[in-house]
């Protein structure tokens, strides 16, 4: 059992080493099999509260194996589709399964699904104790031994970039200016991302300590020595504007550029033309916009896009909608009015417009209406008797 | 021409005689605001003016329609051009809002004169002292005598005057004298010649569709009403008809009061209908639509002048282009909209 303990204080060192990866510590394999009862959890994708669940449930060799059939079904499955089995990735697994076996439910969740037995399987924290009872972790009576080893470590780097520092003193190389890290178009992971990592609950105050440590470690000079384990710790963002596809700009046999674009809201649809012609006029389903929106705030909502960009004067809109009530007409011809505005633009006057909220889509609809009740919130009168 | 798009003021004292009920409500509000009544100039009014300028009064009269969208200034454009007629001295007959007749009557009174017809002895008699106000220095000229009830009757030679006040002050006869004075001004007014009695008429009626169009009002059995059966409709109707000579009908339609219309419609056919086309035939259209540019740009200045614009952003550029798009040079949008500025 001693044996046991060190292997056990290694795996878990190792365990917490690799973040959100293979959290499965691979003892069963080297020790005899404690008598586990394997009970299955119903599998779903969303994390569940890991700490809570307790020691595994799956044992290290039902996992592998797992993981196994994953390949081999893997390679069956691009061999079905045609596919070269090597360059098979999830994207087109995922492809293959929506072909083969459609699926009408409305539940994303609740449809077919093959995803790597790491997804599916939540991670579990292994025993912690040897048969005798005494733990293998150092820290395992703090209560929160992978945080507060995580501290250790972060503090160890620290007192390293220290004795580092001191010895360029030393030899008289110290300068401030040594290279940085690159934080921009990153941010620190959320507490509850780090709970998973760990496979640990740690409160908010314990976070805080986290991040301020984190900190710390930045403001020293020769910080870049951990670059690879500080961005552990740091999450991508993408660049939202990106993400828009704007309309093709189209000409006319005149010349005159337009384009055109699309929008909704709460069930009305509006389609838009945009041409580059110089003149103000708005024509909506044939009629003039002043009759056909003679409340002052849908015709406010219709010039906001223009007043923005500053393009007042200088297009010709003429456009078609149906469905919905008045209001929604105009939010959605607001939104195809912007999005076809994109095409005229410049990419920082995108990033604008997507920060002031014109290109996002408004996604309120009308709330359904519940049994035992009035209407979506309205309740009868309540009677006390 | 050089003048479209400049403001021109109406001196107070007119505005009090000559529209008493004439002009807009929001127009009226707008000169107790300000403390005087402009108008702009706008090519409809000023083409209306050039007409009745060269047109020859020895013949029947012009018919005149002002039509247009509304909010577009039909009735103001009426208005300037009355308000040239009242300096050059005629007589003004001007009913500022048919559909006031044609809907809301709280009494309605079968007629003392004609059994079918039915009488409107408030709007009638509120008319009759408007009528008062206006022409107070022709009311000593005119000569007529009529029979009234069986008791009363006007000799020969009576004034103008005495017969508006006795149809002001008997209000059950009212309706009937206003056909009376309708009849009698369109026998006089081209009959004489220069000289005590002469004057010319200008019959200037705002809402005309009212008059062919379909009533709101409800016979005792309950059965809808026609125009034709109202007295003051039946007598404007004549006047409308051009079986007399010396004056000019200056009309503009209104779709704003009009009943049972759809707000798109402002063309006179839509609006008229058909029977009112037929009778309004030929007449010269005169079509007002929304500011241009200058126009536009001189009503701003004024709101600006005068500080109605309160808001600074409306004092910039942009906030001009912000006004033009919301208005889209509407003047009654605009003004709507600087209202709250």
């Amino acid at each position: 059992m001693a044996a046991s303990g060190c292997r056990g204080v290694r795996s878990i060192l190792w365990k917490y080493g690799s973040y959100g990866k293979n959290l499965f510590v691979s003892r069963s394999k080297m020790v005899p099999q404690l008598p586990l009862r394997q009970i299955y959890v119903a599998s779903s994708l969303w994390k569940k509260n890991l700490a809570a669940a307790g020691p595994q449930k799956f044992t290290q060799e039902f996992i592998d194996k797992q993981v196994e059939e994953f390949e081999v079904g893997k390679r069956h499955l691009a061999n079905m589709m045609g596919e070269d089995p090597e360059t098979f990735t999830q994207e087109d697994i995922d492809r293959s399964i929506a072909y083969l076996f459609p699926s009408g439910l409305f539940e994303k969740r609740a449809r077919p699904v093959m995803k790597h037995p790491e997804e599916i399987f939540p991670k579990q924290t292994a025993i912690q104790w040897d048969a005798e009872g005494r733990p293998f972790h150092f820290l395992f009576y703090t209560g929160k031994q992978s945080y507060y080893s995580l501290l250790h470590d972060v503090y160890e780097k620290i007192l390293a970039i220290e004795r580092h520092q001191d010895k360029m003193r030393n030899k008289g190389l110290f300068t401030s200016d040594t290279k940085q890290i690159l934080l921009t178009g990153s941010r620190w992971l959320l507490k509850e991302e780090i709970e998973e990592n760990l496979v640990e609950n740690i409160s908010v105050q314990d976070y805080m300590r986290l991040i301020q440590l984190m900190e710390l470690l930045l403001s020293m000079p020769y910080c870049s020595l951990e670059e690879e384990f500080i961005l552990k710790f740091r999450k991508q963002l993408e660049v939202q504007s990106s993400k828009y596809e704007i309309p093709a700009l189209q000409y006319d046999p005149q010349g005159v550029a337009f384009s055109v674009a699309d929008g909704r809201r709460k069930s009305a649809k509006a389609s838009i033309t945009l041409r580059d012609s110089g003149s103000g006029n708005i024509t909506i389903n044939g009629r003039n916009y002043l009759h056909y929106f003679p409340v002052l705030q849908n015709r406010e909502q219709l010039m906001f896009p223009l007043l923005f960009v500053g393009m007042m004067g200088r297009f010709d809109i003429e456009g078609s909608v149906e469905g919905s009530g008045h209001s929604a007409q105009a939010g959605a011809l607001r939104l195809a009015i912007s999005r076809a505005l994109l095409s005229f633009v410049s990419e920082g006057e995108v990033e604008k417009m997507r920060q002031a909220g014109l290109l996002t889509a408004d996604p309120r609809i009308r709330e359904r209406k519940k049994p035992g009740q009035e209407g979506a919130r309205k309740k009868f009168t309540w009677k006390k008797r | 021409n050089l003048h479209t798009g400049q403001y021109y003021t109406l001196p107070a004292a007119h505005i009090q005689k000559l529209f008493p009920h004439g002009l807009p409500p929001r127009f009226q509000l707008q000169i107790k605001t300000f403390n005087e009544g402009c108008v702009m100039v706008r090519p409809p009014a000023l083409e209306l003016i050039s007409y009745l300028k060269k047109a020859d009064y020895s013949k029947p009269p012009l018919r005149y329609i002002l039509y247009g969208d509304v909010g577009t200034g039909k009735t103001m454009c009426l208005s300037h051009a009355l308000h040239y007629c009242y300096t050059q001295g005629w007589l003004i007959v001007h009913i500022s809002d048919a559909h006031l007749w044609v809907k809301n009557c709280k009494e309605l009174l079968p007629s003392s004169s004609r059994p079918s017809r039915f009488d409107q002895p408030i709007q009638a008699s509120q008319w009759l002292k408007n009528f008062k106000i206006t022409n107070e220095r022709f009311l000593s000229k005119v000569q007529l005598g009529y029979v009234w009830t069986k008791r009363e009757r006007t000799e020969k030679g009576q004034p103008l005057g005495e017969l508006v006040d006795q149809g002001v002050n008997r209000m059950k006869s009212s309706s009937d004298v206003v056909g009376a004075v309708l009849r009698e001004l369109r026998l006089q007014a081209g009959g004489a010649t220069e000289g005590e009695g002469a004057f010319k008429l200008a019959v200037a009626v705002d809402g005309l569709n009212a008059l062919w169009g379909k009533t709101s009002l409800k016979k005792e059995d309950r059965t809808m009403c026609e125009p034709e059966e109202l007295t003051l409709i039946h007598n404007v109707r004549k006047m409308m008809k051009n079986n007399w000579s010396g004056g000019a009908i200056l009309t503009a339609l209104s779709q704003t009061g009009s009943l049972f219309k759809p707000q798109s419609a402002y063309l006179p056919s839509e609006l008229l209908g058909e029977e009112g086309f037929d009778n309004m035939e030929p007449f010269v259209p005169v079509s007002v639509s929304n500011y241009n540019e200058k126009e536009f740009e001189s009503c701003y200045l004024y709101y600006l002048d005068r500080n109605w614009l309160q808001h600074s952003h409306s004092r910039s550029e942009e906030g001009k282009k912000e006004l033009i798009f919301l208005s889209n040079k509407n003047p009654s949008i605009l003004e709507r909209l600087c209202a709250f500025l």
